[in-house]
C-alpha cells in the first residue's frame, strides 16, 4: 500500500528560492550555449533579475504569510515565517549588491577572477589563458546556487533540507574562493582551508541530525521537538543527555558558518584569500543566512527542551558570545592586513549577534534582523572599497589590492568620496550614533538585558570600546595621515616615510607583510612587504559603475537606517512578532 | 505661525547644518586644487568661505536672540520652546527638544562662541583655503549639534547627539589640529570619550528597560525615552547606583574631571585656539550639563549616595588642576589645566544640592565658556605673532609694550579666570562656595586655596607672556587689528558686563536650580544661605 502520492506542492511557497536556482540552471546553460563576447552581459542581466525577482516574490508572499503567520509545503520541507521572509529580504537584497561588486571591472577593465581558475598558478597555460583574455562567467551561476541554499538554509522545518541547504550554499562558495586573479595560491590556499574544515562542520552537523533522528525518529524539527517534551522513546529514556549532544553539534555547524568562536579560524585565511568581491558577498549573505537558520533551529528547539536542558543551551549560547567578541576584537586590534582586519570584525559582529539572540525570544529575534541589515550593507559596503584601492607598479600598470593597512594612509586625500564612505561604514561597524550600527548594537544588547543577559551586553560594550579603537585607528590612517608616497618616484621610500613621519599614535610596524607565502611575480602582484619597500604605488581605480552603485547604496542605507529607522524596525518588528520559531 | 508656535529650537539645529553645507559648497566649481598640491584654491574662496561661514554664524546669534524674546524668563525652569514628535516608536525614541533658562544660556553660549571662533581663524590653517573651508563647515556642523545636545529632552536623543558630536570634535583636533601630536590627541580623545559613552550606553539601555510595559500592548510606551518620562521611576537602589556611576561616568570624562581628565591637556596642546575653545568651553559643559539635567532627576537617590565621593574628586580636580597649570611651560596646555579646576567648581556647585550652589554652577558654565575662550583665543592671536608660532610660555616676553590690547584684553580674560570681583566669574564663584559651604564646610576650606593658586597661574603667566623686557623673536609683532579687536572686544565686555550686571542672567539660571534641587530630593539650608544670598546681591 506504499503508493506514491504526489503532494500538493504550494509552489509560491517556494519562488523566493525557486527563482534564483532556477535562473542558475539557466545560467550553466547560457554558458554552454551563448558565445562568448555576450556570456558576460547575458549572465549579469539574468543574475540581477533573478535575485530582483526572488525580492519581489518575497515582497508578495508578505502580506500572506504575515497573515497566516507561516506558510509551508510539505510538512514544512520548505517553511516561510515572516521572520523567515525577513531574512530572505535581507539576503537577497544583500546578494544584490554584492552581485554588483563582482561584476564591475573597474578602469583597469579586469574583473577580480582568475581567466581560468584551473590553471596551475604559474604556468605557461595560464600566461596564455590571459593573454587570451579569457574570462570566467560561471562566477555568476555559482552566485545564484549560493544565494539559493541561503534563501532556503533558514526557511526549513525538515533538518535533511537545513543541510543540503548547508551544503548548497557552501560548495560553490569554496569554489568561488579559489578563483582570485591574483594572489592565486593564496586565494586557492583559502579554498582549501574552507573547504576542510566547512566540510568538517557540515559533518558535525549531519551526525548531530542523525542524532536527532535517532532520539525521535524523525528529521521534522517540529515533530522532533513535540517528542522531546513528551519523551515516549526508548532511546531518550535510555540517553536524555542525547539531546544536549544533538543540539551541540547542529549549533557546531551553524556556528561554523556565521565565524563565531572558536568555530572561526577559517574566517581570517578565507576573507583575505578569497576575491574581495566574493569576501563582500560571503560575509554579508553567509552570516545573515546562517543566523536566520540558527534563530530558527535554536528557537524551535528550546521551545521543547526542558529547563536544564534549555539553560544549558543558553548557558552554551553565553560562552561562545563571550568568546567570539573577545576573540574577534582583540585579534582584530592587531591586524596589519584591511581584510584580516574586516574579518575579524566580521567575527566580533558575530559575537554580537549571538548577544542579541540568546535571550532566544522575539525581542532576540527583531534585533537580529535588523544587526544583519545594518552589519550586511556596512560590511558589503567596505569590502566594495577595498576593490577599488590598488597597487600600481612603475610602469603604471594596476595591480592587486592594496590591502596593507599601511597603504591606506592618505587615502582620504587621494579620493575624499571613498574615503568619506568607508569611514562611515567604520563607523557604524563601531556603532556610532546615526548610523545603522548604532541602533543595531542598542537593539541587540537591550534585548540580552531584557532577556537577563546583561553581563553579556556590558561585556558587548566593553569589546566595542576595543574594536572602535581599530577602526578609528583606520579612519585616522586614511583621513588625518599624510600618503605615505604620493608617486612611486619621489624619492621618498615608503618605509622610510613612514618612520620619518613618527607618529606614534598610528601603532603600525612596517616589517612583515601579508603572509601570502611565495609568489609567482607573473601573476602580478607585489606583496605588501614589498610594497612598503616601494615598489608599488597606491591608486584608486574608477569604478565602471556597479561598485560604485553598491557603494552608494550601502552608505545611503547605513545613514538612513541610523538616522530614519522607524520604517525598517517597525518591519522587523511585524517580522519578528509572529512565531519566528515556526509552527 | 504666532511667535510660541514657532520652531525655535529645531531651525536653531537646523541653520548651522544650512550653513555649513553652504560653507563647504563655496569652493566647488573652482576645480579641485592638484593632488598633493596643498595649497590650492586661492583666496578668493577662502574669502567667500569665511563670509559665508560667518554671515551663518552670525543669522544663527540672531535666531537665538529670537528664541530668547519667545522664552518666558519668568517661568525659567519649565522647559519652553518645546517640540515634541516620534522618531523611532520601537525603541521609545521621541525627537523632543525644549529649554530652561540653563539650557538657553548656553544655546546662546554656543551661538555666541562660533562667530568669534570663525573670526579667529581667519588667517588659520595656513592659508591653505581648502583647509580652511572645510574647519569652518566642521565647526558650523558642531554648532548644530551643540545646540541639539543642549536641548534635547530625550535621553536616547541626547546620547545618540552626545556620541555624534565626538566626530566632528574628532576632525576638528585631528585634521586641522596645529601640534604635532593631534592626531594623537585626536584618538586619545575619542577613545575617553566613546569609552565613557559605551559604558553610558549600558546604563541607557537599563533605564529604557525600566520603564514599565504597557499591560494591554505587552509593549513600552512609544515616547518612553522622553526625560519626563524617565523621572520619578521607582528604581532599584543598586540598579540606581549602577546607572548613575556609568552616566557619571562619561561626563566626568567629558567635563573632564580628575582622574579621568588626562585627554584634556594633549587636545588643548594640539588644536587650534578656536577648537580648544568650542571644545573646553562649551562642548564639556555638556558633562556638566548632563549631570545637573540627567544625573540628578534621573538618579536622586544614587545622586544623594554619591555626593560625597563627588565632592572629593571635585576638590581634588580644583586643586589639582590649578598646581598643574602652575608648573605647565605650554600657555594652551596650561588653559586647559585651569580648565580642570574651573570644572571641579562647576561640579562642587551642582553636587551642593542647594538653589545657590547650583544656581552659581549653571552662571559658572556659562562664565567659563566666556573667560576660558577669551583666554584660548587670545592666547592663539600671540602665537599667531610669535615666528615660530611657539606656544611655551618662555618664548615670549614684554608683549605688552609692544601689543598693549593683546595685553590688556588678556589681563582682563585672566582676572576673570582667577575671579576678580566685578568680573563675571567671581559672582558664580562666590555662589558655588556659598552653597557649598552650607552643606560640605569642609571641602570649601580646602578648595579655598585654589583661589591663590589660580591667581598665581594668571598672573605669572601674563607676568613671563607680557612683562618685562621684550622678547627678541616677539620685538616686531604687531597688535591686536580691527578683526582680532572685535573678538577680544566682545568677550571682555561680556565678562564685565556679567560681572557687574549678573542680575538678568540670573534670572535664567535661579528657578531652574531650585527644580534641580528639588528634583533630586533636597532641601535649602534655608536660613544660613538665604541670609548669604541678599548679602551676596
Amino acid at each position: 500500500m506504499n503508493e506514491f502520492v504526489a503532494p500538493e506542492i504550494d509552489w509560491a511557497v517556494l519562488s523566493p528560492v525557486l527563482v534564483v536556482l532556477a535562473a542558475g540552471v539557466v545560467g550553466v546553460l547560457v554558458e554552454a550555449f551563448v558565445p562568448a563576447r555576450a556570456r558576460r552581459v547575458v549572465q549579469l542581466v539574468l543574475t540581477l533579475g533573478a535575485l530582483a525577482g526572488s525580492l519581489v516574490a518575497v515582497a508578495l508572499l508578505w502580506d500572506r504569510v504575515l497573515t497566516d503567520g507561516l506558510a509551508f509545503v510539505v510538512d514544512g520541507t520548505v517553511l516561510l515565517t515572516p521572520f523567515t521572509l525577513g531574512i530572505q529580504a535581507v539576503v537577497a537584497l544583500l546578494a544584490l549588491l554584492g552581485v554588483l561588486v563582482v561584476a564591475d571591472r573597474t578602469s583597469t577593465g579586469q574583473d577580480a577572477f582568475a581567466p581560468t581558475a584551473a590553471a596551475v598558478p604559474g604556468t605557461a597555460y595560464e600566461d596564455a589563458a590571459r593573454q587570451a583574455g579569457l574570462q570566467q562567467t560561471e562566477i555568476y551561476p555559482l552566485m545564484l546556487f549560493a544565494t539559493g541554499g541561503m534563501l532556503l538554509f533558514p526557511a526549513t522545518d525538515n533538518l535533511i533540507v537545513l543541510f543540503i541547504a548547508l551544503e548548497v550554499l557552501s560548495l560553490p562558495l569554496y569554489v568561488l574562493c579559489a578563483t582570485a586573479r591574483r594572489r592565486r595560491l593564496l586565494s586557492q590556499e583559502a579554498a582549501f582551508k574552507y573547504f576542510l574544515l566547512g566540510s568538517f562542520a557540515s559533518a558535525l552537523m549531519l551526525f548531530g541530525i542523525a542524532l536527532v533522528y535517532g532520539a525521535t525518529a524523525t528529521v521534522s524539527l517540529e515533530l522532533a521537538v513535540s517528542r522531546l517534551a513528551n519523551p515516549d522513546s526508548p532511546v531518550l529514556t535510555m540517553m536524555p543527555d542525547l539531546v544536549i549532544a544533538a543540539v551541540l553539534l547542529i549549533s557546531v555547524g551553524l556556528l561554523f558558518k556565521i565565524g563565531a568562536a572558536p568555530f572561526h579560524t577559517w574566517t581570517p585565511d578565507v576573507y583575505q584569500g578569497a576575491p574581495t568581491p566574493i569576501t563582500a558577498f560571503m560575509a554579508a549573505c553567509v552570516k545573515a543566512a546562517a543566523i536566520g537558520a540558527m534563530v530558527r533551529v535554536l528557537f524551535t528547539l528550546a521551545a521543547g527542551l526542558d529547563e536544564p536542558l534549555r539553560r544549558d543551551l543558553e548557558t552554551g549560547l553565553w560562552v561562545v558570545a563571550i568568546l567570539t567578541m573577545l576573540v574577534g576584537t582583540a585579534a582584530g586590534a592587531v591586524q596589519t592586513d584591511v581584510k584580516r582586519m574586516l574579518a575579524y570584525s566580521s567575527i566580533a559582529h558575530a559575537g554580537f549577534l549571538l548577544v542579541a539572540m540568546v535571550g532566544l525570544d522575539e525581542v532576540g529575534a527583531q534585533a537580529v534582523l535588523f544587526y544583519v541589515l545594518a552589519y550586511g550593507l556596512a560590511t558589503l559596503g567596505a569590502f566594495a572599497v577595498v576593490t577599488l584601492v590598488r597597487e600600481q607598479d612603475a610602469d603604471g600598470v594596476v595591480l592587486g589590492e592594496a590591502t596593507h593597512l599601511s597603504q591606506w594612509a592618505g587615502l582620504g586625500r587621494r579620493s575624499p568620496l571613498l574615503a568619506t564612505a568607508f569611514s562611515l561604514f567604520l563607523l557604524s561597524m563601531a556603532g556610532i550614533p546615526l548610523t545603522a550600527g548604532f541602533l543595531a548594537k542598542f537593539g541587540a544588547f537591550s534585548a540580552a538585558v531584557e532577556a537577563g543577559a546583561w553581563p553579556l551586553a556590558v561585556i558587548g560594550v566593553l569589546a566595542s570600546i576595543v574594536a572602535v579603537f581599530f577602526y578609528v585607528r583606520l579612519i585616522v590612517l586614511m583621513v588625518l595621515t599624510p600618503p605615505v608616497e604620493e608617486t612611486a618616484d619621489d624619492g621618498v621610500t615608503p618605509a622610510g616615510a613612514v618612520a620619518a613621519d613618527g607618529t606614534p599614535d598610528d601603532g603600525f610596524r612596517d616589517g612583515e607583510g601579508v603572509e601570502d607565502g611565495p609568489e609567482p611575480a607573473r601573476t602580478g602582484t607585489l606583496t605588501a612587504a614589498r610594497a612598503l619597500a616601494g615598489r608599488a604605488a597606491v591608486v584608486v581605480v574608477a569604478s565602471q559603475g556597479p561598485t560604485a552603485v553598491a557603494i552608494t547604496v550601502c552608505a545611503v542605507g547605513v545613514v538612513l537606517l541610523g538616522i530614519v529607522p522607524a520604517a525598517v524596525l517597525d518591519w522587523t518588528t511585524q517580522a519578528a512578532a509572529f512565531r519566528p520559531f515556526g509552527p | 505661525m504666532t511667535m510660541s508656535t514657532f520652531p525655535w529650537l529645531t531651525v536653531l539645529v537646523a541653520w548651522p547644518l544650512v550653513a555649513a553645507l553652504a560653507t563647504a559648497l563655496t569652493g566647488v566649481g573652482r576645480g579641485r586644487p592638484a593632488a598633493g598640491a596643498a595649497s590650492g584654491g586661492g583666496a578668493f574662496s577662502a574669502g567667500t568661505a569665511r563670509t559665508v561661514a560667518l554671515v551663518g554664524a552670525l543669522v544663527e546669534v540672531a535666531l537665538v536672540v529670537g528664541a530668547f524674546l519667545a522664552f518666558d524668563t519668568g517661568a525659567a525652569g519649565t522647559h519652553q520652546l518645546t517640540e515634541t514628535y516620534p522618531w523611532i516608536p520601537a525603541f521609545g525614541a521621541s525627537y523632543a527638544v525644549g529649554v530652561d533658562g540653563v539650557a538657553l544660556l548656553l544655546v546662546a553660549l554656543s551661538a555666541g562662541l562660533v562667530p568669534l571662533v570663525i573670526l579667529a581663524a581667519w588667517h588659520e590653517q595656513g592659508g591653505d583655503a581648502v583647509r580652511l573651508r572645510r574647519y569652518l563647515a566642521t565647526v558650523l556642523v558642531l554648532l548644530s549639534f551643540m545646540v541639539l545636545v543642549f536641548t534635547a529632552r530625550d535621553v536616547f536623543l541626547f546620547y545618540v547627539v552626545f556620541e555624534a558630536m565626538l566626530i566632528p570634535a574628532y576632525f576638528l583636533i585631528g585634521g586641522f589640529g596645529q601640534g604635532a601630536q593631534r592626531r594623537y590627541a585626536a584618538v586619545k580623545f575619542l577613545m575617553f570619550s566613546l569609552g565613557g559613552g559605551l559604558i553610558m550606553l549600558a546604563a541607557v539601555i537599563a533605564l529604557y528597560l525600566q520603564v514599565p510595559v504597557d499591560a494591554a500592548t505587552g509593549l513600552r510606551p512609544q515616547d518612553a525615552f522622553l526625560t519626563d518620562n524617565l523621572t520619578g521611576l521607582a528604581l532599584d537602589p543598586m540598579a540606581e547606583r549602577l546607572m548613575f556611576a556609568a552616566f557619571f561616568l562619561a561626563f566626568a570624562i567629558k567635563a573632564p574631571m580628575f582622574p579621568v581628565h588626562t585627554w584634556l591637556p594633549d587636545v588643548t596642546q594640539n588644536a587650534t585656539p578656536g577648537t580648544s575653545t568650542l571644545l573646553i568651553c562649551v562642548l564639556d559643559k555638556v558633562g556638566t550639563f548632563g549631570m545637573l539635567t540627567l544625573c540628578l532627576p534621573l538618579f536622586p537617590e544614587a545622586s544623594r549616595w554619591a555626593a560625597p565621593f563627588v565632592v572629593v574628586l571635585a576638590v581634588i580636580s580644583i586643586l589639582y588642576g590649578a598646581i598643574l597649570a602652575i608648573g605647565q611651560s605650554d600657555v594652551l596646555r596650561l588653559i586647559g589645566y585651569t580648565s580642570v579646576s574651573h570644572f571641579g567648581f562647576i561640579i562642587l556647585g551642582i553636587f551642593t544640592f542647594t538653589s545657590v550652589g547650583v544656581s552659581g554652577s549653571s552662571f559658572m558654565m556659562l562664565n567659563h565658556g566666556i573667560s576660558t575662550g577669551a583666554l584660548f583665543l587670545l592666547a592663539g592671536f600671540a602665537i599667531a605673532r610669535h615666528p615660530r608660532h611657539s606656544q611655551l610660555v618662555s618664548d615670549y616676553g614684554g608683549m605688552r609694550t609692544v601689543a598693549p590690547v593683546l595685553g590688556g584684553t588678556f589681563l582682563v580674560a585672566g582676572l576673570s579666570a582667577l575671579a576678580l570681583p566685578g568680573l563675571a566669574t567671581f559672582v558664580s564663584e562666590i555662589m558655588v562656595f556659598l552653597g557649598a559651604y552650607g552643606r560640605w564646610p569642609a571641602a570649601v576650606l580646602v578648595a579655598v586655596p585654589a583661589v591663590v593658586l589660580a591667581a598665581t597661574y594668571v598672573l605669572l603667566t601674563y607676568q613671563r607672556m607680557f612683562t618685562g623686557p621684550v622678547g627678541a623673536e616677539v620685538a616686531g609683532a604687531k597688535d591686536l587689528g580691527g578683526r582680532e579687536k572685535t573678538v577680544a572686544g566682545v568677550l571682555v565686555a561680556a565678562l564685565v558686563v556679567l560681572g557687574l550686571v549678573p542680575g538678568p542672567a540670573l534670572d535664567y539660571v535661579r528657578e531652574p536650580a531650585e527644580v534641580s534641587v528639588e528634583l533630586v530630593g533636597a532641601t535649602d539650608p534655608q536660613p544660613v544661605l538665604g541670609a548669604a544670598e541678599g548679602s551676596e546681591q
